[in-house]
């Protein structure tokens, strides 16, 4: 195993292990599942209410949103808690890989996204009797997979402006909130006026839940081959966005000798 | 004293936490943005005259977050801080010390409220006429009240869970549904509207809705008199037996 790809792959291990110390089963029970379910419960019985779209409509988009959690709160800590914790100047100090460093700590929060998504569609089809089409699941799993490393990639970027910002928790969760109403979760995006729609689909989520949608109704992976694609470069603009920051923070705090200053 | 102790505690703790950009975020930001997706899907479903139940609904919903998260974890935060000892060791009893706290994240849904009924207004037109203003006058500080008593009640059982807070993310959708804030329990299980009964934010938002759509409020008023009581008494109880094992123990400052 060369050095970078032991960085990415222990390195990222190790970090998510230290930094995450204080989830316990209870707690990851608690927030990462819980919550979530009943995220998707609300959003269902609201849909019901108002009337707008069916209960798939509703499932879909938030068993794929609730793995923004994991990608965009998750990756946020992932980076920004270096800082806090007092451990980002002998990260820093580290003659390994910047990329490596950087890019290993996404392994552990894509993963995490997947097991809160698929937990979501699980419950979904035991309490809301949600059925996707028949044979759909695989390419479903694909628009998952997809849709959570965008969504990781843009806590990165917002992990990456915790090494700078003094709160960024506030950020994520402005973020992760917004993302319920413009990304097409809960409303979709021909209901929403236009400037907020044009935003919708700059973030991640958008493209992916369209295609997962669909998917869901019976279409083939390369019918969403498009939505799949523009949502996976959405993500690959915030990642490396993310790591330039990244990279311009440290050179900026080295200089100014400002790494751990709030 | 005990009222100048309850106004100033609560003019506190309404200062310091309106200075907080997580309770802003709460109390201002999410109810506005939940509002705003429940108005694109009742206006996209073209249910008609939902407009002010749905401001009102959300504002609700804010109230009950910023209780959840600012009274669950109040015990925790003043543990944190290292001011619980002093809250404790205060002359006054505790339940009188840590009151005015738990209201006072309570009273931070007025903002919601205030925020949610104005956004409908101005961006999505709800009309903001009120059947019975002064039903509403009442129903308004007593729903607050009582969920700040229920908070005290929060507040007072989860210091027996390390990680509070976690509990108060997994208690925050529940709520919203089971007391039928923004869905009516019609629509719900049979078994959700027992739970709901014990709920005081139930008989708030009911209350509220008789006052601003023509009903008579005055009873979901009382009985959110009575939740707040019943908050109250228990609250007590279980804030003195925490403090009496904490001092026993001398466990007060562990977390």
């Amino acid at each position: 195993m060369s050095p970078a790809l032991r960085v990415f792959v222990v390195g990222g291990g190790i970090s998510y292990r230290a930094l995450f110390n204080w989830i316990s089963p209870g707690m990851y029970v608690t927030t990462m599942l819980g919550s979530p379910l009943f995220q998707i419960l609300f959003f269902t019985y609201l849909g019901r209410f108002a009337g707008s779209q069916d209960d798939a409509f509703f499932i879909v988009g938030n068993a794929i949103q609730i793995a923004a959690m994991s990608g965009i709160y998750g990756m946020t800590m992932g980076i920004a808690n270096e800082r806090q914790y007092g451990t980002l100047q002998p990260l820093l100090a580290t003659p390994a890989n910047r990329l490596a460093i950087f890019s290993g700590r996404a392994l552990p929060f894509v993963v995490n996204g997947l097991v809160v998504s698929a937990f979501g569609f699980a419950v979904s089809w035991i309490v809301l009797d949600f059925r996707p089409a028949e044979g759909s699941v695989p390419a479903l799993v694909v628009a998952v997979i997809v849709t959570t490393c965008s969504c990781v990639a843009l806590g990165m970027l917002i992990g990456s402006i915790g090494l700078r910002a003094r709160d960024v928790f506030f950020g994520a969760n402005l973020v992760y909130f917004l993302m319920l109403l413009v990304c097409g979760v809960n409303v979709a995006n021909d209901d929403l006026p236009g400037w907020l729609a044009a935003i919708g689909r700059c973030l991640p989520l958008t493209h992916g839940i369209d295609a997962a949608r669909q998917i869901a109704g019976g279409a083939s992976l390369g019918d969403v081959r498009g939505l799949l694609v523009t949502e996976a470069l959405v993500g690959l603009a915030y990642a490396t966005s993310a790591y330039v920051l990244f990279r311009v923070f440290e050179a900026e705090g080295r200089r100014r000798a400002s790494l751990e200053t709030y | 004293m005990s009222a100048r102790l309850f106004w100033v505690g609560w003019l506190f703790h309404l200062k310091g936490l309106t200075n907080s950009m997580f309770f802003v975020l709460l109390a201002l930001i999410q109810p506005v943005i939940f509002a705003s997706i429940a108005f694109f899907m009742v206006e996209s479903g073209s249910r008609e005259g939902t407009l002010l139940y749905v401001a009102l609904g959300a504002g609700l919903m804010g109230i009950w977050s910023a209780t959840l998260f600012g009274s669950g974890g109040a015990i925790q935060w003043q543990r944190w801080q290292g001011t619980l000892e002093l809250m404790v060791g205060a002359p006054p009893p505790f339940v009188a010390v840590l009151l005015p706290l738990t209201i006072a994240t309570a009273t931070m849904g007025v903002y919601s409220v205030v925020a949610t009924l104005v956004w409908g207004r101005v961006f999505f037109g709800a009309p903001l006429e009120f059947a019975h203003p002064f039903q509403l006058a009442v129903a308004l500080p007593t729903t607050i009240l009582s969920l700040g008593m229920l908070g005290l009640l929060l507040a007072s059982t989860f210091v027996l869970y390390r990680n509070a807070n976690a509990f108060s993310n997994l208690l925050e959708y529940p709520v919203w549904l089971a007391t039928g804030l923004l869905v009516p329990l019609t629509l719900l299980p049979g078994w959700v509207e027992p739970i709901a009964w014990v709920l005081s934010p139930t008989w708030g938002m009911r209350a509220i809705r008789e006052a601003a759509f023509g009903g008579n409020a005055w009873p979901e008023i009382g009985m959110c008199v009575g939740l707040g009581v019943l908050y109250l008494g228990l609250g007590a109880i279980a804030l003195r037996n925490f403090e009496h094992l904490a001092r026993s123990r001398a466990t007060l400052s562990l977390t």
